[in-house]
């Protein structure tokens, strides 16, 4: 049952995330600015100093920084949250491992940015793909809307007891940061009943309590039987994190799932993409599935955990699919999401041949054409009857 | 190379039972970790933190100290330096002064030796049987 009938406003992503971080208050941000995240930053400081917020804002000198302090803050008993991007979200790598293996049920907004050089401030996926296995969940969004569901959500995942595992939540640099885009909002009452009080584990200012947190872990310790856990606690948030898109389908009358398939049920061909090109992708379905190709199409949404189950029954009947990656893995033989998803339809029997396409890097722009292009790849590979080469395929790049 | 110094120390006062010893006596652990070595990723504490306070006293530490520190009690002013710069909280004082080291929880660093005005405490090769 939606409950919403508030208005829909216009607005740009990161002010989506700023008021739905409003609305979920959390006890502690600790940020520092960096494009394109710096809006949700700078939008969240004004709430603070206007007093619509309760939250100590930390201002701190790095993202390094931003993150200890987050960590801190978390392990104290806070309620936490922060946002980056690309070089900031680079700066925090060796304490997002440090989030995950203590299990702080950390939120974090990472709007997506290319990571130098040559330097370049535009929307690709390399940040974040490459903190692909810090031990973070990933949702990707896709538009305005699904960055501000998708805030609201990461609280409780992250802060879920059967997982206890922090969370990033990510959106296109500029495209869905910067452009306006439709937003509809729940209330704040709705929003702190769904996220409900902060349950600390182990709170360091529990002074009855002591504890110590981060020991080292001794030179034949557990270090083997933590990294095991947090393993296992990602296969649950496969279920958490359905769970709670299903009660914030109930609240908002939005329904996410783990990933977003559209027009696959018959699909020949198929691409799986990640964020704001899903919005290009399916107005290509559209057009091809009116010139009678079955086209189709999957929106990755959840990466870490990667539902390879699911996409395994989501695709095995398809002939070809080209997963268009906004992030290469050099010398990899695709891009992340390629690799994700050929190694989850290996053991499917007929298997759909799986071509590597890589697109959009440092912003590059991506037009309804290049998709089609890269269609006109997958119709041609699913009538012939050798098998085609796997090297990547390359959307709006210019030739020598 | 330089020749290690042989310790002159007296025969050390006869160690009296360390402070650790005492309360891991008086005390109980209240989280069981006895069989911690046989424990799967399921049974840790998140994040390995550690929920109970001081509870290395209910576990030998020192075990990978490779030197001791020798006390000299007859040279010690009491000071307690010593006692104060210990990490680990091994010094034994009594009367005043410092008369044996917790073996248990020593880790060997030397701090107490270093920091010593007087003298009394040198470190030996820690001979292990």
């Amino acid at each position: 049952m939606a409950t919403t009938e508030s208005e829909i406003l216009a607005v740009t992503g990161n002010e989506a995330v700023a008021e739905a971080m409003g609305q979920i208050d959390p006890d502690v941000v600790c940020a520092y600015p960096i494009t394109p995240a710096t809006e949700i930053v700078q939008i969240y400081a004004q709430m603070v100093a206007d007093g619509k917020v309760g939250t100590e804002f930390v201002t701190v000198e790095s993202e390094h920084s931003a993150m200890s302090a987050v960590i801190g803050a978390s392990a104290g008993g806070a309620r936490t949250m922060t946002a980056t991007s690309s070089q900031g979200f680079a700066l925090m790598w060796e304490v997002l491992y440090v989030a995950a293996s203590y299990r702080l049920p950390i939120v974090m907004t990472t709007v997506n940015r290319a990571l130098s050089g040559p330097i370049n401030i535009h929307c690709d996926h390399s940040d974040t793909m490459g903190g692909r296995d810090t031990g973070w969940i990933q949702l990707y969004g896709e538009n305005h809307q699904e960055a501000y569901d998708n805030c609201i959500q990461a609280v409780r995942i992250a802060e879920h007891m059967d997982i206890r595992t922090p969370t990033m939540q990510m959106y296109d640099g500029y495209v869905i940061s910067g452009a306006i885009g439709p937003l509809q909002m729940l209330t704040k009452e709705q929003v702190q009943k769904f996220i409900g009080p902060y349950h600390a584990i182990n709170p360091m200012l529990d002074t009855k309590h002591p504890v110590t947190v981060g020991p080292f872990d001794g030179l034949h310790g557990w270090f083997f039987e933590h990294k095991v856990s947090q393993n296992r606690a990602m296969e649950r948030a496969l279920t958490v994190i359905q769970d709670v898109a299903d009660e914030y389908a109930e609240l908002s009358g939005r329904q996410y799932g783990l990933l977003d398939p559209y027009r696959l049920d018959d699909a020949e061909v198929a691409i799986v993409v990640v964020g704001s090109t899903a919005g290009t992708t399916r107005m290509v379905v559209d057009k091809l599935r009116a010139q009678g190709v079955k086209a189709g199409m999957v929106r990755v949404r959840a990466f870490r955990p990667f539902p390879h189950a699911a996409y395994a029954k989501a695709l095995e009947h398809v002939k070809v699919v080209g997963v268009m990656d906004r992030a290469d893995s050099f010398g990899a033989q695709g891009g992340p999401v390629f690799l994700e998803v050929r190694a989850a339809l290996y053991d499917s029997d007929p298997r759909p041949q799986i071509l590597p396409i890589i697109y959009g890097l440092g912003g590059r722009d991506i037009f309804p054409d290049n998709i089609e292009q890269a269609f006109a790849v997958l119709q041609k590979a699913a009538q012939s009857t050798k098998p085609t080469s796997t090297e990547r395929r390359y959307l709006n790049l210019r030739k020598d | 190379m330089t020749v290690e110094k042989k310790a002159v120390a007296k025969k050390p006062a006869p160690l009296q039972k360390p402070r650790a010893a005492k309360v891991a006596a008086k005390k109980k652990p209240t989280w069981d970790i006895g069989d911690i070595d046989t424990w799967g990723p399921d049974r840790h504490e998140l994040g390995a933190t550690i929920i109970e306070a001081g509870n290395s006293v209910f576990n030998e530490t020192g075990g990978w100290r490779s030197e001791v520190p020798l006390i000299d009690s007859e040279k010690c002013d009491g000071c307690m330096l010593c006692y104060f710069y210990c990490p680990d909280a091994s010094i034994i004082i009594e009367n005043n002064k410092a008369v044996g080291i917790d073996l248990e929880h020593c880790k060997g660093c030397g701090i107490c030796a270093k920091e010593c005005p007087t003298d009394a405490i040198v470190m030996k090769t820690d001979e292990k049987e």
